[in-house]
This record gives structure tokens, C-alpha cells and sequence, in this order.
């Protein structure tokens, strides 16, 4: 027998597909905006401390160097402060060191995923919290420039990964004394230590850093050892908000104390 | 121990309605849809209001309770104080039948725009071969209800109808994801997730993951990751130079999936 | 009022696996197919179902195949199952499931890869392919999607995804259309209404697949949900054709008892499958006492050896707790009988001594998901509370086991709609691949039956009339009866009259209540409009719940023995007579229930002699044994 044709499903009456109409930007009943507000006081008090802490001077004093201004390029850094000696950049860079590095941390942070979710909402409030409706009239997210660069996320990773090679290294130089001699351990020594500890354990906990571990396979069964490093690092990114604010704490802690003892503010002896 | 809850429902249709209060009697161990059909019971018998299961299970009961949305069987009376009024509206970002009931449509829309499972044509069925270990992301994704919450929440669409068109919504990136993470799809998605199921408006500010009541990792385990293969595909540098300098369309050049 | 109308070759009415799967095969067989449903896609009462699904693939043993498959369903069924229904299900069901795993399904795995199996009450051998607890969920979207896939080619090939498939959700048929009254009439469509605007809807198609579904929501306690109103059960009477087994019905033993607004959501099987025991208030394992004498060589008597049966099934028998539904069921409500019950008036299931934490949100994630968030209880830690409900009909329409043809030309019906497959007792895990091994039937069936066809058939157009009528009188009753009385009052009276252990008063109780309840039912009324209005919707499911439980009761009242489910306190014991009958529910032409007994088919030669003697003895007469005998000689 002969095949139909399927009836075509009629139009819908004119007015009926709409939205509830709610006036209310939410309906939420709890304290939706305290989130976005802590957020927003705390990446605003690190914003303030770094850009303070950039034009700071007193970076450095044997055998501790201020993350901030680490690893240091150029001539104008004190010798011992030079990274491995050297001074690449010479003499004609005059303004503070940490102009020539903070690019890539704060790149790294930038484009990291868990703080575009923190300034989306805090900063931008799109969306402050969820179901609370944002104040833009157009949005594009991340679809073109600027936002579209977000996606360099993972060219970032890996120079935080030298980053936090360069951090490693300056905790293990401060196990010397102001002499130069090694066994050194001062408070300051132990506050690298933990800094470098909680920078790495944030870098690795990184989404990029999980997929180029084996998110990007699909067959994991086949890559024994990069699932172990999956497995790893999925771990710990689950926690990556935890250590994003840890270790974004732990770097501002351990750089105001390197300087508040080169301005021997701090003074006691196992400093 | 019964008491008189109060409640504020949103009634109306096509849009058009108000919020109206009610009181009515619940009891222990009660959720939200419980006293929305002794509702229906006793007072208004025309209450419309979706449901299934009553186990959280199929998806149907999705409502916004105190402005967030929520499925009304697993929301449970005893995370409200008796005295607290409990506001109840349909999900705001999809058209109104009437009062809690919204059409969804859009959703199955969206289904519909992407490519189903694509296995490679020499594998017959029963030959199938895989390890848990690599079939255990996609089963995540594949715990999905379809409550549409997700969907409902993202502001990307909430609070721009204009973006429906170009967004495929959380739910649908998360089958992308789930379909290319499958160890047998052949089919090459990471362009089409950039370029027609817009993935790039989403800002992982991870509303879905809130909402999700499988408590999916949408945005970590699934957005995320989605958006990072596509990184591979599409802003590689050194990719994209070439791209550029051999003028080659670089878009679905049919390139084999990785692993 | 104008009625929206559409042609069709094939219309499938239910969503759910066996809908899904019926309309997939006919559209791949080239028919124009409509999917018709209560529900939104993909919401369809399937995606319920958690332990698995039942197919001898043999992943896990490998001595599993069709045959032991075989045995165990009519053993489940105590021996009256259609035997042709149970031996295509147990042949077909391997390719079935891996045709879903060639659609996208991903299930749990075994170590070399493949489907991986898990134990449940009545299977021999670790056999329900699976995925974590939510197996339905899997089973319905893979179908889903693949409906999807096959409107994604339609968009290329013929510019139009729904030119061969559409799905018309939260649209409910009212009534079967055919060229005349008579039972042998043949089909011409389907009529019904959209909930979402109550406009009316009129199918013309010459076959129409039944697949919706239960009855469940006939009862109070019941892990079914508001589809199940036993509308395909109805629909079927009406046009004329018969529903068998009605009298068995499935109370699973594990639903929840605590708090009383989930009263009867399930707990799935697998918690028994994986190391769940039951215990009564004191303590007590109570299944040892309650292995009947059928059984008693198949399951454990000592505690030890049950317990060793998890990690070696080869050489220890199974624990009692994982007996056929109907005897856990039972032995529940005795325990409660007794006093020994929780204090919410169930028994304790425990899995948290007997499993790590770990290791049960890994196995049963929705089950832990479930109770932490109904009922505040951590199964990881404490026992949960568990008691028997309403869980499956056995029962429903006679078909041929080839092709889900029913006695109407033109009608199909495959799923829990239709019966013989279960016999008294459905085994676990045996109904989702029911689903699919006799939806694809149904569906070829009914393509078939369409090619054919020299003409199709068309409905008089005073039966439209009349069924616009039907429909929209409760909306003319505004101030009507209320309907969720009358159905409260329904549900009540069958929990408590025609439930898990019934008697003779009691069923003729229940039949005048239901009589009752029919003229309530005529006048109720629904104020409001046509939109989405659920007041109205119920009214009208009200016609096919009462009919349905008419049919429940006068079976049950005919049934003189106990068997599988259907418990007679007043006939206790099991009867090889009474397993040769059917029983055989039809419409007479002033529209009453009649129940007639029909002579259940002997087993085909091949297929008894699957059996050892032995065990047959339990259940067949003394004229087939000597039967059996004669063939066992001469082969
Ligand atoms: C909680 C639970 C757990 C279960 N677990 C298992 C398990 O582990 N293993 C197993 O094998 N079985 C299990 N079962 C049983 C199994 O899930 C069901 O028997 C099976 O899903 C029924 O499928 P179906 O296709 O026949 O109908 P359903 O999936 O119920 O679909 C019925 C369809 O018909 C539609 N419909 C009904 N009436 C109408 C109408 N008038 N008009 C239009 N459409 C209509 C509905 O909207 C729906 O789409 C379980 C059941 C429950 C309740
Ligand atoms: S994480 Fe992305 S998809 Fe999810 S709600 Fe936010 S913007 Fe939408
Ligand atoms: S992903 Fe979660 S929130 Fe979104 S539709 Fe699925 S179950 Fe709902
Ligand atoms: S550092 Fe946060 S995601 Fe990469
Ligand atoms: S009713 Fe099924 S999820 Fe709520």
C-alpha cells in the first residue's frame, strides 16, 4: 500500500510561547550576593598588594627573594638576587624586575578557569550568582577578542610551570645563610617552602595540565601511565578553587615577608 | 505533626499570570510535590505541574523553588521553616503552557542539531570491546535526567533569548563531550562544538553544576575539557599559523580523534 | 471543535522500550511511524527500571545461554508462561542489548571488555547487563537517540527529520478507532488529546502498537507512576480484544515504607544481588524459613554457605534472599503479619554491614542518592526500611508471540501491556529485554501487517463524534465529582481487598466498591480549561483504572490456587490443574467484564524436555507427565 504523508504539526496560536512573566531580577531568598562579594574584596585586596609590591624595592635580602619580583633578569637587581647569576636583560631595563616576569603568573591566573568563573561573577556579574540576572543587555562570552584569548590558558601553563621551577629554586637557595653557606633554615625558608609547595600543587591541578596529562585520549586502557597521571591530577583538581585561593594567599604571604625582613621590619633571629 | 505550609505560586498562561498564595496542610517527610498535589486535591484542581517518578529519577518536575531551580520531588519541606513562605514559578528561560508547566521544546531542538554516535562501520554489534576505565567519563555524562536545568539556569540563554539560536545549552555540550570522549565515535566534533553549538559563550561560571541534580560535573568534567580539545583543534599557534600560511580551510579536514 | 488530524502507516502508543523500539523498527522497515505519549520524550516509565537487563550473552559465565535463560523464566513464571513468548525472549535478548550497545548505550564492563552481568533473584546465572543502578536511564535514551539518529537521516535524505518518525509527547489516546464495532473489526486510528492545549487529535493509521505500560496506579502502595493507569489495558478491551493473567500481579518486596509520601518507590533488586540481606525487627535473617519446597534444592539453608555464594557461586548455592519476587514478597508480609516488623511496618534491608561505604555508592549510587535525600537515611551506615509493592502486571493483552498481534486485526501490543511472557511471576531484569526483543516484533508485526493490507481502513464518523464527546464530558461537569477521590478511593480498595494475599469476600468487597466507584467515575468533573489541566486528565483515566481493576478482581476471584503472583488465602497450595487454564478477560457487547477460562498450549516437545522429571512433577499433571515420559523414551 501506498506510503502518507506525515501531517504537519499546526502553528501554535500567536502569543502563547512566552516566558513567565516575573518582574523580580531573582527570587532567591538567601544571601546569593555574599559569594560574589567575598570574591570581589579578595581579588581587589591582591590586586592592590601586587601593584604595591611591584614598585616595593626591597625584594630581596640574603637568602630570600620576594616571589613577586622572581626570578630577576636584569643588572639593576642586587647580584645575589640575579637569577642563577645571570642578567640577561643588562642594564638598560630600569624600571622594577617584576614588570619583566608577573606577565606569565598573572596571565596564568588571568585565563585560569576557576578565576574567569570568580571574576565573571564578582566583576563582571554575568551572572553575580545563579538564576540572578545579569545586568547586560547583550552577551557573547567567550566567542570573540578579547575573551576569545582565554583559550591561550594552556601556553600560560606552561610557563607557570617554569615559574614554579624558578620558585622551587629560590626555597632551595634559601636553605644557605646570609654567608652563603648551606644548612640554613629560618622561618622564611620554611615560608617558600610551603609557597613553592602550594604554586606547584595549583599549576598541576590546572585543567589544561589534566588534559594534556590524558584527558585528551580516549582510550585511557591504553595509556596505563598517563592515567596514572590523570587519575592524579583529577584529584587535585578537584580541589583547584581550594588551592587557587591558598596558593594566590600563600605567594602574597611569602612576598610580604621577604620584604617586611629586607626592610627589617622583621628582625628575629631565625627569620 | 502536620502544619500549614504557606506557599506563593506563580499561575497564569502563556506568559500572562501573577503569583498567588496558598496554604495548605504538609506533613513529615514531604517534599515541595507533595503538597503542590494535595493542592491539586483539595483546592485547585486545574494545578498544572509536572511529574513522573517521585524519585528524582526522570526529570519531569523541574521548577524554580525560593528562585532556584530545583525538582519539586526532591526538594524536601523540612529544609524550610515552618513560618517561611516558599515561592514556587516554572523555569523562567523556556516559554509558559501554564502555570509550573514551561515548554520545553527547545531542548529536544537542540538534541535534534547534534550528530548522533558515529561508530566506525567494521565493528558489528556484539563486538563491541571497552575497558570501564574508558567508557566511565561519557557514563557520567550519560547519568543525565534531562531535567533541563542546566539549560534553564545558564544565563548565557536565561537572560538572552537572543543567544538560543547559536547555544546548544549545558546539557547538549555535555553530549558533545560524552560523544567524543566515546571510545567507538568516529565522527570529528570539536569544531562543530566551537562553531555551530556555540561552546565558546559559555563562561564556566558553572550555574549547571549547581543545579545539576545527578551532580554531574558539567563544567569540570565535561564543559572544560570540551573547551581544551578544541583548544588542540583550533588555537594552537602553531595549528593556526599554519592554517593561515597554506590558506587550508582547517575546519573538519576529518582528522582521526587522539588515543 | 475542529480535530487536528494525521496519517500514518504504524502508530505506537507509549514511549517507553518497547514503544521506542516497536516505532524504531517500523520506521526502519519503512513505515511512516507516530510515537504517541503521556509524557514528555524520554520520560516514559522505563527510564524507572535500575537493575538491568536480562540476556544470556554468558560475559560473566560462560556456561549462561538461551536454555538455562529459558528454565529460569518458567520457573519464575511457575510453568505458565506462553513457552513460545519465553523461548524467542531468551534466544533474542543477547542481540538486542548489543544492537543498543551499537546505538551508544555504554554499559558496566568486564575486565576483558565486554557487557559485563550481574545476579538477580531467579537468574542462575549472573546475567543483567547493566550500568551502575540506572539502567532504564540507558535503555531509554540510547532508544531515544536512536530515534533521533533515524530523523537526523530523514532531515538529509527527505529534507524533513520527522518525515518517517515524529513523536507526539504529553498527547494521550482516548480511544482506538476501527471500521466497525465488531471485536474483528480491523484498526483505522487512534483518537485522543494533547495535555498541553486539551486540543483534540485523531490518528488514521491501519496499525497501531499498544506499549503503555502497567497499571500500578491502581494502588496505593506502587513504585509506578501516574502514566500507569493501565490505559493500553483498556484501550485494547474496548476495540475488542482480550487480556489474560490479569489476576497476577508483581508486588516487589522492596519499596520503601518510610516517609509515608514515598511509600512504595523501589528498592531495587541489586541490593539483594550484591550482598543485601533482609532482616526482621529481630535480627533474624527470615528468608532461610520461607524457602519453599520447590526451590529447596536451589538455595542455601545456612547462612555460611550463603554468604560464600557471593565470591563462589559454582560451589555453594544461593541465599534465600534472592528467591522469585513473589515468595520474598510474601514471606515480608508474613513477618509484619507476625509482629516482627521495622517500626515503620516494614523489615530491615542491610547492606551497610556487609559492604564498605565505598564500594556502595559505587554499586548503588541512586539507591544511596534515594534514601539520603527522601528519607535521611545513609545506607552506607544504617539499614533501610523496606516493604512489598505494587510493581508489575503480569498480565495483559493475548497476543502471538511472533508478531504482538492481538485477536484485533491491525492492533498490536508488546511490553508490560501485553501478557504471557511472565506467566504468574516475572523475574527480574526479564522485563527490559522483554521490551526490546518483542517491541522490534511488535513493530515488524505491524509493518507487515501494513504491506499487507490491500486498503486502509477507515472509521465511521459517528465514532469520532462519540469519542470527542467522551473526552470532553468532565469539562462540561465543572462542578462534578472530584476525581482524586473516586481514584483515592479506588486505590485504596484494591490495596486492601485485591492486594498481595487475597480471599474470596474480600474480592467480591472489592468488585461492589469498583461497581460503586463506576457511576462516581461517570460524574466527575473538572473545572478549569483545556490547558494542561490534570484535574480533566485524571477524570478520564479514571474509565481505564476502574476497568482494568474490574478485570484484576474477577480473575482473582476465579483463580482458585496460589501461584506466583497471586496469593489466595482461602487456596493456599498450587494446583497442576489450574496451571493448564488461562484465564481470558473480554469485553461483551454492553460493555461488561466477562472472564473465560482457555486451555493453556502444551509445551513444544524440544522445549520440555529441557527439564528434568523432577522438577516437572512440581507443577504439571499427572496425564502430562506420562506425556513427558513417553517422549523422554523415544528420543
Ligand atoms: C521502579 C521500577 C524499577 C524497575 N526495574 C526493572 C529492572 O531493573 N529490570 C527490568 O527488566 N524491569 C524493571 N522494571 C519494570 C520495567 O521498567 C517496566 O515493566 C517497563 O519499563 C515497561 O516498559 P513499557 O515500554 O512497556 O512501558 P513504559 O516505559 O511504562 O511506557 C509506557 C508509555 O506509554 C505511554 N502511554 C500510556 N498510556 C498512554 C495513553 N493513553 N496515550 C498515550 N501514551 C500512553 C506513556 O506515556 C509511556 O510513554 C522496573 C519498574 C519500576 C517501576
Ligand atoms: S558553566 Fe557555562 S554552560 Fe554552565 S551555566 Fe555557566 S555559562 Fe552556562
Ligand atoms: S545535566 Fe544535570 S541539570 Fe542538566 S539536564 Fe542533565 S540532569 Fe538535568
Ligand atoms: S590554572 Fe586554573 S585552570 Fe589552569
Ligand atoms: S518526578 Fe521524576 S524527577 Fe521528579
Amino acid at each position: 500500500m501506498t506510503q502518507t504523508t506525515a501531517g504537519r504539526p499546526t502553528s501554535e496560536p500567536a502569543g502563547r510561547k512566552q516566558r513567565a512573566q516575573i518582574k523580580a531580577r531573582t527570587l532567591r531568598t538567601d544571601r546569593w550576593w555574599v559569594a560574589p562579594a567575598i570574591t570581589f574584596a579578595a581579588l581587589t585586596s591582591f590586586l592592590v598588594y601586587g601593584f604595591w609590591a611591584i614598585f616595593d624595592k626591597s625584594y630581596f635580602v640574603e637568602p630570600y627573594i620576594a616571589p613577586f619580583s622572581s626570578p630577576c633578569l636584569a643588572t639593576s637587581c642586587p647580584e645575589g638576587a640575579r637569577f642563577l647569576g645571570l642578567a640577561p636583560f643588562g642594564d638598560w631595563w630600569t624600571l622594577p624586575p617584576g614588570f619583566l616576569i608577573l606577565g606569565l603568573p598573572a596571565g596564568f591566573r588571568l585565563t585560569c578557569y576557576y578565576y574567569r568563573k570568580g571574576y565573571y561573577r564578582a566583576f563582571w556579574l554575568s551572572p553575580p550568582a545563579c538564576s540572578v540576572a545579569e545586568p547586560h543587555g547583550k552577551y557573547t562570552g567567550e566567542t570573540r577578542l578579547p575573551l576569545i584569548l582565554q583559550n591561550l590558558h594552556r601556553y600560560f601553563f606552561y610557563g607557570a610551570v617554569l615559574i614554579g621551577a624558578v620558585l622551587t629554586y629560590d626555597a632551595v637557595l634559601a636553605l644557605r645563610d646570609a654567608e652563603g653557606n648551606w644548612g640554613h633554615f629560618g622561618l622564611g625558608t620554611a615560608i617558600l617552602f610551603i609557597n613553592a609547595a602550594l604554586i606547584w600543587a595549583y599549576t598541576l591541578s590546572c585543567h589544561s595540565c589534566r588534559h594534556i596529562t590524558a584527558g585528551r585520549l580516549n582510550h585511557f586502557s591504553k595509556h596505563p601511565l598517563r592515567y596514572k597521571m590523570w587519575t592524579f591530577v583529577s584529584k587535585l583538581n578537584a580541589r583547584h578553587m581550594l588551592l587557587a585561593w591558598l596558593s594566590m594567599y600563600s605567594v602574597m604571604l611569602a612576598d610580604l615577608y621577604v620584604r617586611l625582613v629586607a626592610k627589617g621590619i622583621i628582625n628575629f633571629p631565625f627569620a | 505533626m502536620g502544619y500549614k505550609a504557606k506557599f506563593r505560586i506563580w499561575r497564569g498562561e502563556a506568559g500572562e499570570g501573577a503569583l498567588e498564595d496558598f496554604v495548605v496542610e504538609v506533613n513529615e517527610g514531604e517534599v515541595v510535590l507533595d503538597a503542590l498535589h494535595r493542592l491539586q486535591a483539595t483546592q485547585t484542581p486545574d494545578l498544572a505541574v509536572r511529574w513522573n517518578c517521585k524519585a528524582g529519577k526522570c526529570g519531569s518536575c523541574s521548577m524554580e523553588i525560593n528562585g532556584k531551580p530545583r525538582l519539586g520531588c526532591m526538594t524536601r519541606m523540612s529544609t524550610f521553616t515552618e513560618d517561611e513562605t516558599i515561592t514556587v514559578t516554572p523555569m523562567r528561560t523556556f516559554p509558559v503552557i501554564k502555570d509550573l508547566v514551561t515548554d520545553v521544546s527547545f531542548n529536544y531542538q537542540k538534541a535534534r542539531e547534534i550528530p548522533s554516535f558515529t561508530p566506525p562501520d567494521n565493528v558489528k554489534p556484539g563486538e563491541y570491546r571497552m575497558q570501564q576505565i574508558d567508557v566511565e567519563r561519557s557514563q557520567e555524562f550519560r547519568k543525565c535526567i534531562e531535567c533541563f536545568m542546566c539549560n534553564n539556569v545558564c544565563h548565557v540563554i536565561r537572560d538572552h533569548e537572543e543567544n538560543k539560536p547559536a547555544f546548544a545549552g549545558p546539557r547538549f555540550l555535555m553530549r558533545i563531550a560524552e560523544l567524543d570522549m566515546h571510545p567507538y565515535d568516529v565522527a570529528d566534533r570539536k569544531n562543530a562544538a566551537q562553531e555551530e553549538h556555540g561552546l565558546g559563550y559559555c563562561n564556566i561560571t558553572k550555574c549547571c553544576t549547581e543545579v545539576c541534580p545527578e551532580h554531574i560535573k558539567i563544567t569540570d568534567n565535561a564543559l572544560i575539557p570540551m573547551k581544551e580539545r578544541v583548544v588542540d583543534r583550533r588555537y594552537d599557534p602553531l595549528v593556526w599559523l599554519g592554517n593561515k600560511i597554506f590558506k587550508r580551510s582547517g575546519s573538519g579536514s576529518g582528522s582521526a580523534k587522539s588515543g | 471543535m475542529d480535530i487536528e488530524r494525521h496519517e500514518y502507516d504504524v502508530v505506537v502508543i507509549g514511549a517507553g522500550g518497547a514503544g521506542l523500539r516497536a516505532a524504531i523498527e517500523a520506521r526502519q522497515q519503512g513505515k511512516r511511524t507516530a510515537i504517541v505519549c503521556k509524557s514528555l520524550f524520554g520520560k516514559a516509565h522505563t527510564v524507572m527500571a535500575e537493575g538491568g537487563a536480562a540476556a544470556a550473552m554468558g560475559n560473566v559465565n560462560s556456561a549462561d545461554n538461551w536454555m538455562v535463560h529459558f528454565r529460569d523464566t518458567m520457573r519464575g513464571g511457575k510453568f505458565l508462561n506462553n513457552w513460545r513468548m519465553a523461548e524467542l525472549h531468551a534466544k533474542e535478548a543477547p542481540d538486542r542489548v548489543w544492537e543498543l550497545e551499537a546505538w551508544g548505550a555504554l554499559f558496566d564492563r568486564t575486565k576483558d571488555g565486554k557487557i559485563s552481568q550481574r545476579n538477580f533473584g531467579g537468574h542462575e546465572y549472573p546475567r543483567l547487563a547493566h550500568v551502575g543502578d540506572r539502567t532504564g536511564l540507558e535503555m531509554i535514551r540510547t532508544l531515544q537517540q536512536r530515534v533521533v539518529a533515524l530523523q537526523q537521516e530523514d532531515a538529509r535524505l527527505h529534507d524533513d527529520p520527522e518525515a518517517y518518525i515524529k513523536v507526539f509527547a504529553e498527547c494521550t489516546i482516548t480511544q482506538l478507532l476501527k471500521e466497525g464495532p465488531a471485536p474483528e473489526a480491523p484498526i483505522s486510528g487512534a483518537f485522543g488529546y494533547w495535555r498541553e492545549t486539551g486540543r483534540l487529535i485523531c490518528f488514521d493509521a491501519p496499525a497501531v502498537v499498544l506499549a503503555t505500560g502497567g497499571i500500578g496506579k491502581s494502588y496505593v502502595v506502587t513504585s509506578n507512576s501516574w502514566e500507569y493507569t493501565g490505559d493500553g489495558h483498556a484501550l485494547a478491551l474496548l476495540a475488542g480484544a482480550k487480556l489474560i493473567n490479569m489476576e497476577f500481579i508483581q508486588f516487589h518486596p522492596t519499596g520503601m515504607v518510610w516517609p509515608p509520601s514515598v511509600r512504595g518507590i523501589l528498592v531495587t533488586e541489586s541490593v539483594r544481588g550484591d550482598g543485601g540481606v533482609l532482616r526482621n525487627s529481630e535480627g533474624k535473617r527470615f528468608m532461610f524459613d520461607y524457602i519453599p519446597e520447590v526451590f529447596k534444592d536451589k538455595y542455601a539453608t545456612t547462612e555460611e554457605e550463603a554468604d560464600r555464594w557471593y565470591d563462589d557461586q559454582a560451589g555453594n548455592r544461593r541465599p534465600p534472599e534472592l528467591l522469585p519476587r513473589d515468595e520474598v514478597a510474601r514471606a515480608i508480609n508474613s513477618e509484619v503479619k507476625a509482629g516482627r516488623n521495622s517500626p515503620h511496618g516494614g523489615v530491615f534491608l542491610d547492606v551497610s554491614s556487609r559492604l564498605p561505604a565505598a564500594e556502595i555508592t559505587r554499586r548503588l549510587p541512586s539507591m544511596y542518592h534515594q534514601f539520603k535525600e527522601l528519607a535521611d537515611v545513609d545506607i552506607t551506615a544504617e539499614p533501610m526500611e523496606v516493604g512489598p509493592t505494587c510493581h508489575y502486571i503480569m498480565g495483559g493483552v493475548e497476543v502471538d508471540a511472533d508478531t504482538g498481534a492481538s485477536s484485533v486485526p491491525g492492533l498490536f501490543a508488546a511490553g508490560e501491556v501485553s501478557g504471557g511472557m511472565h506467566g504468574s511471576n516475572r523475574l527480574g531484569g526479564n522485563s527490559l529485554s522483554d521490551l526490546l526483543v518483542f517491541g522490534r516484533r511488535a513493530g515488524a508485526g505491524a509493518a507487515a501487517y501494513v504491506d499487507g493490507l490491500a486498503a486502509r481502513p477507515a472509521a465511521p464518523a459517528e465514532t469520532l463524534a462519540e469519542a470527542e464527546r467522551a473526552a470532553l464530558a468532565p469539562l462540561a461537569r465543572g462542578d462534578g465529582e472530584n476525581p482524586y477521590e473516586v481514584h483515592h478511593e479506588l486505590q485504596r480498595t484494591m490495596n486492601e481487598l485485591v492486594g498481595i494475599i487475597r480471599k474470596s469476600e474480600e474480592i467480591r468487597e472489592a468488585l461492589e466498591v469498583v461497581e460503586k466507584l463506576k457511576e462516581r467515575a461517570a460524574n466527575t468533573g473538572a473545572p478549569g480549561g483545556r490547558i494542561y489541566n490534570p484535574g480533566w486528565h485524571l477524570a478520564l483515566d479514571l474509565r481505564n483504572m476502574l476497568l482494568v481493576s474490574e478485570c484484576v478482581a474477577r480473575a482473582a476471584l476465579l483463580r482458585e490456587e496460589s501461584r506466583g503472583g497471586h496469593t489466595r488465602d482461602d487456596f493456599p497450595a498450587m494446583s497442576a490443574d489450574w496451571r493448564r487454564r488461562l484465564l481470558r478477560c473480554g469485553l461483551t457487547p454492553d460493555g461488561a467484564v466477562s472472564v473465560v477460562e482457555q486451555e493453556q498450549p502444551a509445551m513444544r516437545d524440544d522445549l520440555i524436555t529441557l527439564f528434568e522429571r523432577g522438577e516437572l512433577s512440581k507443577y504439571l499433571t499427572e496425564d502430562e507427565l506420562v506425556a513427558y515420559d513417553t517422549l523422554v523414551k523415544e528420543s
